[in-house]
């Protein structure tokens, strides 16, 4: 999959606060990337600015080569879909309803859904579990089913690029897993690229690819777990004592966690 | 799959059925309204203009209140409807956001004073209108911080900038000496002084404001979703959010400014018709128009007839009384369905 998506000097104002000084950043087609720091940071901030969610103060997002401030909402969400932190939904919207909405970005406002949309709905569905899901109420189901309908949205999207804001937030730890495996397998699977943003370092880094470590409103460092995640950083951006370690059974990465540096 | 959607494709089809007959029969009822009720076989002979002595009061008095009638619940409705999806909050109607009690402000103004080159007669439907627009741009503007709109503080600020309106407009109703009777009166909503003259103006607003609610159905229903999960969605928030209220800005201020404050059918009808048939805005915008027409016709019919020793009730009382029961036992039985989970 060609993908060309580049943060350059990105700067970003909340009244008057600088958010983010200076964020340059190249994402790679079919990595997991995860944008790690702790609360405040401005991590989220720099995950809705690459779909144009906020708009920034300086610097740009180039998208195969278009700087995203130039581009329609629309055309953006043809590429990039995203699951925000917040899934909470009142409304009785069934699951299909919701995977259907995927297909906003590529529909005229009065249309219907096509033969083709339709196809792409039902594979979405199947692709995250949810076939024999389509008709139940998304207002009645649990926290990690919820986020797995939006990931199915996402999908429906036909997106080059999955964002994910805090994807463990408020999830049961099976919950954890069984979102992140499906976001692994979709990204080693059909070359999805995703970038995620968390502060929940043992369980996220499992999954990553390359680490970018938020600090003091900028990026302290990027590169692989075994470069970025070192006692010294953990220290300065997390202020823990902890270090990379390798879980036995299933060879993955994780930190080990000892306690508090302050 | 297949028969889930013959199944909700057939409810539709019922509902508006249901709907249309009821709302036939209400009309006809609520045409055939005089000192004595008329008889079916006078109000069709009216209606396909076979000259009889009740030609007069049907087509004059009756008809005009039953088609701005029409217009003004089909309007109420949508603008509540939407109004709830643009903040995900099942109590938002034209109500919470202040642009009643501003337009009830405007109007009493206008009941009240004479004001300079303006015709005394389209004094209290003008400031009614300015006054309902103004309310919206000015909470809209407070709770705008740093280019975002939150909606929590959009609804806090149209809740207290409401709480100031009403209390003019009481302390203008205190004051008001002999013109007493005409603000109160105003302030409960009366189909009965509209006249043809009114819906030249009432019914493209209307109607316009309902076209361009129902334009944005499908971007309303994925902000029903959240405002980022619209904005990942491609939807240009913001914009969709602006058009939409001053739409229902524009649909409030041209009911109540020739009408008075009815309420209730903001709020009521779209939950009614959400619980039957969901939340898609696409199907529940033009059946809440349906629903919201059929309620007001069928609270001006009642308050014509259910209590005759006290003349004709002011409508706005009928849709809170019929209306607020209602709602009352959708809260109690029926919560999640409604939103509040």
């Amino acid at each position: 999959m060609v993908l060309n998506y580049e943060v350059q000097d990105l700067q970003f104002k909340y009244r008057n606060k600088l958010v983010l000084n200076g964020v340059s950043l190249s994402i790679r087609p079919g990595e997991i990337l995860g944008i790690l720091g702790p609360n405040g940071c401005g991590k989220t901030t720099l995950l809705k600015n690459l779909n144009r969610n906020l708009v920034p103060f300086g610097g740009c997002v180039l998208l195969d080569g278009n700087d995203i401030a130039g581009m329609k909402k629309r055309e953006i969400a043809r590429t990039v879909a995203a699951v925000p932190q917040d899934n909470e939904i009142k409304f009785a919207f069934t699951v299909k309803d919701i995977v259907a909405m995927g297909r906003m970005p590529f529909q005229k406002e009065f249309a219907g859904t096509s033969r083709e949309d339709e196809q792409i709905i039902d594979r979405a569905l199947t692709e995250t579990g949810l076939q024999d899901f389509g008709d139940r109420f998304i207002s009645e189901m649990s926290g990690g089913e919820r986020q797995r309908v939006i990931i199915a949205r996402a999908l429906a999207q036909t997106p080059k690029v999955l964002l994910m804001d805090e994807p463990t937030l408020h999830l049961d730890i099976s919950a954890q897993f069984e979102v992140l495996d499906l976001v692994y397998r979709l990204s080693k699977e059909h070359g999805l690229t995703v970038v995620l943003v968390s502060h929940d370092l043992p369980m996220v880094v499992r999954y990553c690819d390359r680490i970018v470590m938020i600090h003091d409103h900028k990026i302290l460092c990027n590169g692989t777990p075994e470069e970025t995640l070192t006692p010294a950083n953990l220290k300065q951006v997390f202020h823990v004592d902890g270090e990379l370690g390798k879980d036995a059974k299933t060879g993955r990465n994780t930190v080990i966690l000892h306690g508090s540096t302050q | 799959m297949a028969s889930m959607k013959a199944k909700k494709a057939s409810k539709v089809m019922a509902t508006v059925v249901v709907l249309l007959v009821l709302l036939v029969i209400v009309s006809l009822l609520d045409l055939a309204w005089a000192a004595r009720m008329l008889s079916a076989r006078e109000v069709i002979d009216v209606l396909l203009s076979r000259g009889t002595w009740a030609n007069n009061l049907i087509v004059k008095d009756n008809a005009v209140r039953i088609v701005i009638g029409l217009f003004v619940g089909a309007g109420l409705a949508v603008a509540g409807a939407v109004m709830q999806a643009i903040f995900r909050n099942p109590m938002a109607s034209p109500y919470i956001l202040g642009l009643s009690s501003g337009a009830s402000l405007g109007a009493a103004i206008g009941i009240l004073f004479t004001i300079p080159f303006i015709p005394s007669i389209i004094t209290t439907p003008l400031l009614a209108f300015v006054f309902c627009f103004g309310t919206m741009f000015l909470v809209y503007s407070l709770s705008r911080t740093g280019g975002v709109t939150h909606t929590e503080t959009l609804l806090l600020t149209g809740i207290a900038i409401s709480a100031m309106m009403s209390a003019v407009v009481s302390f203008l109703t205190f004051i008001a000496g002999d013109k007493l009777e005409g603000i109160v009166f105003w302030s409960m909503g009366s189909l009965s002084n509209a006249t043809w003259e009114d819906l030249l103006f009432v019914a493209p607003a209307i109607l316009a404001g309902i076209f361009i609610m129902m334009m944005f159905a499908k971007d309303l229903n994925a902000m029903m979703i959240g405002d980022s999960h619209a904005m990942d969605l491609g939807v240009d928030v913001n914009s969709v959010r602006l058009i939409t209220l001053i739409a229902a800005s524009l649909v409030t201020a041209a009911a109540v400014s020739f009408v008075g404050v009815i309420g209730f059918v903001g709020l009521i009808i779209p939950h009614i018709f959400r619980i039957i048939l969901g939340p898609d805005n696409r199907l529940l915008l033009p059946v809440s128009a349906l629903g919201g027409a059929t309620f007001l016709i069928a609270c001006d019919y009642l308050a014509h007839t259910v209590a005759t020793a006290y003349g004709v009730l002011p409508i706005g009382v009928l849709t809170a009384l019929v209306g607020a029961p209602y709602f009352i036992y959708l809260l109690k039985r029926r919560k999640s369905e409604i939103g509040w989970s």
